[in-house]
């Protein structure tokens, strides 16, 4: 008796193709510093910036709620915050009322960009890319390394700016000028305002580089099979988002030079008619409205830079936790470009107010609602997946369906404020910041909470605790409401946002109350986010250990060891043969079945037309695979 | 005896270009999303009150020239450089690079003719401010790629391009020739709407 093992791989039907990326990578060595800090490992990059997007996120939302005690507790002493904020308290035990324009500017530039851009984008393009997609790393390892130290240095300027003597940026995120060009208007104009400028060039630049390397990773290292309309949603919304960022960062970039040769070289592109004690600035003939057209041509395609990777990690999560395909594929990716699309065409629906020729109003209104419409499909697909789904709640399954709801409530007031003559009324008023809150800062925020919960197995190879990640999850999704939802009624009522206190009015003193409920709020949510810290810290050396595919899904990534090493399969990259989405298929023996299983192993399963692909395929002779047999025989 | 060979279908190789071309593409998209950035800038402005009209100097004119000249040689280079025609290629590359510094030197002059016509980087008005700002950074540009030239001209000394390594030059001569056209377009557009 003789066993013959036959090993007749894919390779040598495609031998030729020099595909560098199918070689087999061998393990270096590496010390520390090759390892773990100058790593060309896109999951060791993407692990770099979670962990920095996370220190950014705990800081940005503690600014917060200092400067939400100011709001809530208007004469509440601060004087206990002395050893952390120093002279910005004032003798009276009040917080400096330019202190307070600086935090809430900080706060703002450090949720949106450094933690939802880069550490959303930045963690979960480069950690599931290649994972998802079949390739051993990006495209390129080494722009991939480079694009995460600029995002360092850029925080690291960042964060110096927090302590100088005068102070960082003051002048809102979106830095209008003239406040944010001159020094003698507010005194984070001043070294604080440079630093913004420059540390935010370099964030543009390391954006720039990650985008470049998605999107060339996405189009070019795919394995064999995976087609673009196998690809999982995570993917198309990862590289939709590398495709905004392409186009809009460098938008911001040339905003940015002109506003530093403003302030620094005494051009007057956005400066005119400026008198300062009675005297006439030498700007002149610049317009501060320019400025603004070109902000929010970044600034509107942002929020969705923002968004989008959140959505794709939500269709993900509430596919497999629902057990059901994802309902409407083509019309998610359909809705996600063309949101990419209008994302570009209605940023002037921040401007209603600059005294825009009312018919150019009325052009970008129109184009505004319509944003509504793949919007809508996004929800009610997400809504009809769950629909008589299998449902397990997962945290990250939770905080997907969070996302879900911030999205419709924020999504909802946005058609409020699209309206040109509507916004004149809710225009820089506290409606406006509960609207973005909900729809771009909560939906974003669960969404990454949501991929650290279900890719932290692929991570670190261990699984969070589920009873903190709920209680984590309910606290956290109260917490958003009451912080956000009172924010509608004191908007309407005309609170101007960026204010630091409205004791002088007295239509504002009935509102006491709900500030202060928003502020108690605000500080829940923040404590909440300790229980998630703690969960993560701990299971990442305590966890109990991950199993291979520990939420039963399809994707490639759990086809991967428990720890990946560097080029992420030990062997052969697996082919794909099928979409992500097999979830309960009538007829199949469990109710998932792998991206990696072949139509020809689930003839109990699969559709008419997918009968009719093995056919075709087997019908003409060499493109008939024989994987890992084995004949038998007794000679 | 049994048999036991599991047939599959066959999963295609999705299509693919080489990563570093297409990321050279991609990277010229932020460059024209930029100066896109910038000359829409110039349009609003010009629309406002107040606009001054700028002069362009004459020295542009020789230095478009210039650039277009170097594109025509570049696609010698990479002519001589499919057949194989060592010499030719060193030459072509050569003149190249000579040109792209040429180019900048021009520039250079260019700006100090400007000044002559008392138009300033600061202090005048926006109109002047931006025709430096277009240039200099569109110069920027050119300064990298004449770094990319020299590349490619140490790679040709070296004999390192030829028929079956045209990686390096082709992607040298893409981002050339768009710099060229770039320049162009900043050039008309500035005396289009002077
Ligand atoms: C139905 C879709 C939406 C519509 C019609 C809409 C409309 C608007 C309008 C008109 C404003 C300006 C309000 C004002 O300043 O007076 C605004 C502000 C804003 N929106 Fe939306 N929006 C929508 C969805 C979104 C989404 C999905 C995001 C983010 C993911 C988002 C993020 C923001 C942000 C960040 C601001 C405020 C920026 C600031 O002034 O600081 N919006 N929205
Ligand atoms: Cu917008």
């Amino acid at each position: 008796m003789a066993t013959t093992d036959i090993h007749i791989h894919q390779d040598v039907h495609h031998h030729g193709d020099g595909h560098d990326h199918d070689h087999d990578h061998e393990h270096h060595g590496g010390n520390f510093w090759t390892t773990y800090i100058f790593s060309e490992d896109h999951k060791i990059i993407g692990k770099q910036f979670l962990i920095t997007g996370i220190f950014w996120a705990l800081l940005g939302g503690s600014l917060s709620v200092i400067f939400r005690l100011q709001l809530g507790f208007p004469d509440m002493n601060l004087e206990w915050l002395k050893p952390i904020l120093g002279g910005w308290i004032t003798p009276e035990g009040k917080l400096d009322p330019e202190f307070y324009l600086a935090l809430v500017t900080m706060h703002g530039t450090i949720m949106v960009f450094f933690v939802l851009t880069a550490g959303l984008s930045g963690t979960f393009s480069n950690f599931l890319i290649p994972l998802q997609i079949g390739a051993r790393d990006m495209a390129s390892g080494f722009m991939n390394m480079l694009s995460y130290w600029f995002f360092f240095a850029s925080s690291v300027l960042m964060f110096i700016s927090l302590f100088l003597e005068t102070g960082p940026a003051a002048g809102g995120w979106t830095v209008y000028p003239p406040l944010s060009a001159l020094p003698q208007a507010i005194k984070g104009s001043g070294l604080g305002m440079t630093l913004w400028l420059v540390a935010m060039a370099l964030f543009i630049v390391s954006s720039l580089l990650g985008s470049i390397n998605y999107i060339s990773t996405v189009i070019n290292m795919r394995t064999r099979g995976m087609s673009f309309t196998r690809l999982p949603l995570t993917i198309w919304a990862f590289f939709f988002t590398a495709i905004i960022g392409i186009l809009s960062f460098p938008v911001l970039f040339a905003a940015a030079l002109l506003l530093i040769f403003d302030r620094s070289f005494g051009t007057s592109f956005y400066l005119s008619d400026i008198y300062i004690g009675g005297e006439a600035l030498a700007h002149d003939g610049g317009s501060p409205v320019l400025f603004q057209h070109l902000f929010w041509f970044l600034g509107h395609p942002e929020v969705y830079i923002v968004l989008l990777p959140a959505l794709g990690i939500s269709s993900e999560i509430i596919a497999t936790n629902s057990r059901k395909p994802i309902f409407g594929y083509k019309a998610m990716i359909g809705s996600m470009l063309f949101i990419a699309i209008l994302s570009f065409i209605v940023w002037a629906h921040h401007m209603f107010v600059t005294g825009m020729n009312p018919f150019l109003g009325s052009i970008f209104m129109l184009l505004t609602l319509i944003i509504a419409v793949p919007s809508a499909v996004k929800i009610f697909n997400y809504v009809t997946t769950l629909w008589k789904g299998n449902i397990v709640f997962t945290p990250g399954m939770l905080f997907s369906i969070g996302l879900v709801s911030f999205f419709l409530t924020g999504g909802i007031t946005g058609i409020f404020l699209g309206n040109s003559a509507i916004d004149i009324q809710l225009h820089d008023t506290y409606f406006v910041v509960a609207h973005f809150h909900l729809v771009m800062g909560s939906a974003s925020f669960f969404g990454m909470l949501a991929g650290i919960y279900h890719w932290f197995p692929k991570m670190f190879g261990r699984m969070m605790n589920e009873r903190l990640g709920q209680i984590h999850f309910w606290i956290t999704f109260i917490g958003v409401y009451m912080v956000f939802f009172p924010m509608h009624y004191i908007g309407i009522a005309g609170f101007p946002r960026r204010y630091y206190s409205w004791t002088n009015f007295e239509t504002f003193s009935g509102f006491a109350d709900l500030n202060m409920l928003v502020s108690l709020a605000a500080i829940l949510t923040l404590a909440a986010q300790f229980i998630f810290l703690f969960n993560f810290f701990y299971s990442i050396w305590r966890g109990r250990l991950a199993p291979a595919n520990p939420w039963n899904a399809n994707t490639l990534e759990w086809t991967t060891p428990r720890n990946p090493g560097h080029g992420n399969w030990p062997g052969e990259i697996p082919a794909v043969y099928r979409w992500p989405y097999d979830y309960s298929k009538p007829g199949a023996k469990d109710d998932f079945i792998p991206q990696t299983i072949p139509f020809s192993e689930t003839p109990e399963s699969n559709l008419p037309h997918e009968t009719e692909l093995i056919k075709l395929e087997s019908t003409s002779g060499d493109d008939i695979i024989i994987q890992g047999g084995k004949l038998e025989g007794n000679h | 005896m049994a048999v036991d060979i599991k047939i599959v279908e066959e999963a295609k190789r999705p299509l693919s270009m080489n990563p570093r071309k297409f990321g050279l593409w991609l990277f010229m998209a932020t460059v024209v999303m930029l100066f896109g950035a910038w000359t829409s800038a110039y349009i609003v402005k010009r629309g406002d009150m107040g606009w001054s009209e700028i002069i362009l100097p004459d020295l542009f004119w020789v230095n478009t020239g210039v650039i277009l000249i170097s594109s025509g040689t570049m696609v010698w280079a990479v002519r001589a450089a499919r057949r194989d025609v060592a010499e030719q290629l060193k030459i072509a590359v050569g003149i190249t690079t000579v040109l792209g510094i040429a180019f900048l030197i021009g520039q250079l002059l260019a700006f100090d003719q400007m000044v002559a016509l008392h138009e300033h980087f600061t202090g005048g008005p926006v109109s002047h401010s931006f025709v430096y700002v277009l240039s200099g950074a569109h110069g920027l540009h050119v300064i990298s790629g004449v770094i990319v030239l020299v590349i490619a001209l140490v790679a040709a000394l070296r004999g390192r391009i030829h028929r079956g390594n045209m990686d390096t030059l082709e992607m040298c001569a893409t981002y050339w020739h768009f710099l060229g056209v770039l320049w162009l377009y900043l050039f008309v557009f500035l005396l289009l709407n002077k």
